[in-house]
């Protein structure tokens, strides 16, 4: 390898750093009627931030500034698709934000500083490093929930969002210390990996004490049974384009920081967390399938079968060695997808005054906007895992993992719940089919979230046809 | 050495005491200034760990600047003391049940038996010229420069948030503007010179005489 200076490992950083100051100061100087300028510095931004991470890219791992920043294939993989999402859930955004008149500055600056979070996790390699990436992450995220201020929904989600996730940063804090303790205080994830191995039995036990708090920080960041509670009300108060944001891009960033510490870090303790990881992915699998039906609710519906993906992926984990992590990476790209079609649709149809959420929202989309439809219908058949779209092959290869490692019965019950699930992906289809619309109107028209809605669903159905491009990519990076 | 573990036990004791009493008191007010009683008295465990720039960092920042900010809050808020402890007595089993597991845990993990001096020896006393703040701002700057700058962007987003979801421009508020108060001119702002027809020259009573 040729000479690589420690400045060109963090370019992707420091260029979505950049961006979001320079959105920052920019935005002081336009009229209300220029903020359109924000969203095209965003996207311009972005595409050049992709263009250099690719540029920047690494055939194996280093480390670089003392320990805390790592490079590798999955990092630069994980890199690219959440800026290819942020990119993606920017576009969507536009319309509805001008309608509402949140088409700000600020939006864009958080949504790039929570990106920057998220590329912070993925290239973590220290306990500080992680936690600040995931508080960056947070921040952000609890801002861009109370967007839209004059709306009280959204404050009280804000609100509880805030709550819980200082509860759960909380026990992920006092984790992550109790392990600084018990490995001969060290902050380097390969240092604590290398003290797990030597460590002498006498201090297990606080390991696992440790881990238990660790893993439950894990569950409350993705929203795992029985730490999910926040999820639905979460989704269900917040601005449908911050939504779409939050419920696709961090889980790719919550899957990294899963890998970081619990494989990279604690690799050795395998056999403890992955008990723990079978529980809450047996719970979230059965609670959120079975509660998703009930829902009347859209936007709460998919909170439901995101705790329930959640649950899916965890299985990825518990299948372990380099397939397993390879599978839940394939899985979390592309659920990360599926989701911003989903949400993104529901943000197609909001117009000023109008938030789509409810499933009657739905009703005889078919009749107002046959593209729309077909589009959602497909983005809804990937989630229920139905070939040829991707979320077929996502589920198969969790599975495959499962059996590969033994255990059968947990993919028996992955696949019982799934069957379950698709009940409620279906209904949806049936709604926007079979039943009469409630109102004439034509869907707002909006030709660039037309285009991102059909290249984002697209997607999902090309990498369902040809997942090897992705699938070798994810093998690589766990090679 | 006995006189350090004398200080070491009294910290200690006003910590777990005002952290008891911050639980505990009714009036919300008294609430906090035990909390930064509890604060001044973890300085204070902090100074006798040799940790004295963050030592004095805790009772600056935390005590000086954030506490007083959080007791103005308190005093401004009309908190209902009564409609928080509704459900006390409720959940009171459950609190107390999940507090005594989560205490038996702690208690049996965090003992000499996995963190006492033989696993983990004192260290070796600095001597007196040795600057803590020095050595602490080498380490920041060097090995952990890239958190250091994380943390700096994560108190942007707090500048950024906190700026969006409170800054707002009511319409009869009665604020002034400094930069608009210095642009004041004395042209058309302070006076207005008006054009008035001067008034025909009224005829005195002497002249009228004459």
């Amino acid at each position: 390898m040729s000479f690589y200076h420690p400045l060109l490992s963090v370019v992707p950083e420091i260029a979505v750093l950049f961006l979001g100051c320079a959105i920052l100061l920019v935005d002081l100087y336009l009229r209300a009627d220029q903020k359109g300028i924000n969203s095209i510095i965003a996207s311009v931004g972005l595409l050049i931030a992709i263009v250099l991470t690719l540029s920047t890219s690494v055939s194996e791992r280093a480390v670089f500034w003392g320990g805390n920043f790592v490079r590798d294939p999955m990092s630069d993989l994980l890199d690219l698709s959440i800026l290819v999402l942020c990119l993606l859930s920017l576009a969507y955004a536009k319309r509805y934000l001008r309608e509402r008149g949140l088409l700000r500055g600020e939006y864009y600056a958080l949504v790039l500083f929570a990106t920057l979070g998220m590329l912070v996790m993925v290239s973590a390699n220290s306990l500080l490093s992680l936690y600040l990436g995931l508080e960056l992450l947070a921040l952000c995220l609890y801002a861009l929930v109370a967007f839209d201020r004059d709306e009280k929904r959204g404050s009280e989600a804000a609100m509880k969002y805030f709550v819980l996730g200082a509860l759960g940063s909380g026990l992920l804090l006092y984790g992550m210390s109790m392990l600084y303790g018990a490995t001969g205080g060290s902050v380097a994830l390969s240092a604590i990996a290398r003290a797990v191995i030597d460590q002498p039995f006498h201090n297990h036990p606080v390991l696992v004490f440790g881990l238990v708090f660790l893993v439950v920080g894990i569950a409350f960041k993705f929203g795992a049974v029985p730490f999910h509670m926040w999820v639905p009300d979460v989704y269900e108060g917040a601005p449908n384009p911050v939504v779409l944001f939050l419920g696709s891009v961090p889980k790719i960033a919550a899957f990294a920081f899963a890998v970081r510490l619990l494989v990279e870090g604690l690799g050795n303790l395998q056999a403890h967390w992955q008990e723990m990881l079978m529980i809450l992915s047996v719970l979230s699998l059965a609670l959120g399938n079975l509660i998703a039906i009930a829902q009347t609710n859209l936007k709460r519906m998919l909170a439901y079968s995101t705790i329930s993906h959640v649950g899916f992926l965890f299985l990825g984990f518990i299948g372990g060695a380099s397939f397993g992590y390879a599978s839940a990476m394939f899985y979390a790209i592309v659920y990360a997808l599926m989701a911003a079609g989903a949400f993104g649709v529901l943000v197609l149809l909001s117009h000023k005054g109008f938030e789509a959420e409810n499933l009657a929202d739905l009703r005889g989309l078919n009749d107002r906007d046959p593209w729309y439809a077909a589009m959602m219908a497909l983005l809804l058949f990937s989630m229920a895992g139905v070939p040829p779209a991707v979320g077929f092959i996502a589920k198969l290869l969790v599975l495959q993992a499962l059996v590969d490692a033994g255990l059968w019965q947990l993919a028996v019950v992955a696949v019982l719940f799934s069957v379950i699930g698709a009940f409620y992906y279906l209904r949806v289809i049936k709604i926007m089919y079979f039943d009469a619309p409630l109102t004439k109107d034509p869907v707002p028209a909006d030709g660039t979230g037309r285009a991102v809605l059909s290249l984002n669903s697209l997607a999902v159905l090309f990498l369902g046809l040809f997942p090897a491009s992705l699938l070798s990519l994810c093998q690589a990076a766990f090679g | 050495m006995g006189f350090e573990k004398i200080l070491f036990y009294c910290f200690s004791a006003i910590v777990i005491g005002s952290a008891l009493m911050v639980v505990t008191r009714r009036n919300p007010v008294q609430a906090v200034l035990f909390l930064v009683l509890s604060f001044v008295g973890s300085a204070g465990l902090w100074l006798l760990l040799e940790a004295e720039f963050l030592a004095i960092t805790l009772v600056l920042v935390y005590v000086g600047a954030v506490m007083v900010l959080f007791l103005f809050v308190v005093m401004m808020l009309d908190i209902e003391i009564a409609a928080l402890r509704a459900g006390f007595i409720r959940y009171l089993p459950l609190g107390l049940l999940i507090a005594a597991l989560l205490f038996a845990e702690i208690f049996f993990i965090v003992g000499p038996e996995h963190f006492g001096l033989e696993i983990f020896p004192k260290p070796n006393p600095q001597p007196a010229d040795f600057s803590n703040t020095a050595a602490l701002g080498k380490l920041l700057y060097t090995a952990y420069l890239y958190p250091l700058e994380i943390a700096a962007v994560i108190l942007l987003v707090a500048i950024v948030a906190a700026i969006r979801l409170t800054l707002r421009r009511r319409p009869g508020n009665k604020s002034l503007d400094p930069a608009q108060q210095v642009r004041v001119r004395k042209g058309p702002d302070r006076i207005r010179i008006l054009p008035m027809a001067s008034e025909p020259k009224p005829v005195l009573p002497k002249e009228k005489a004459s």
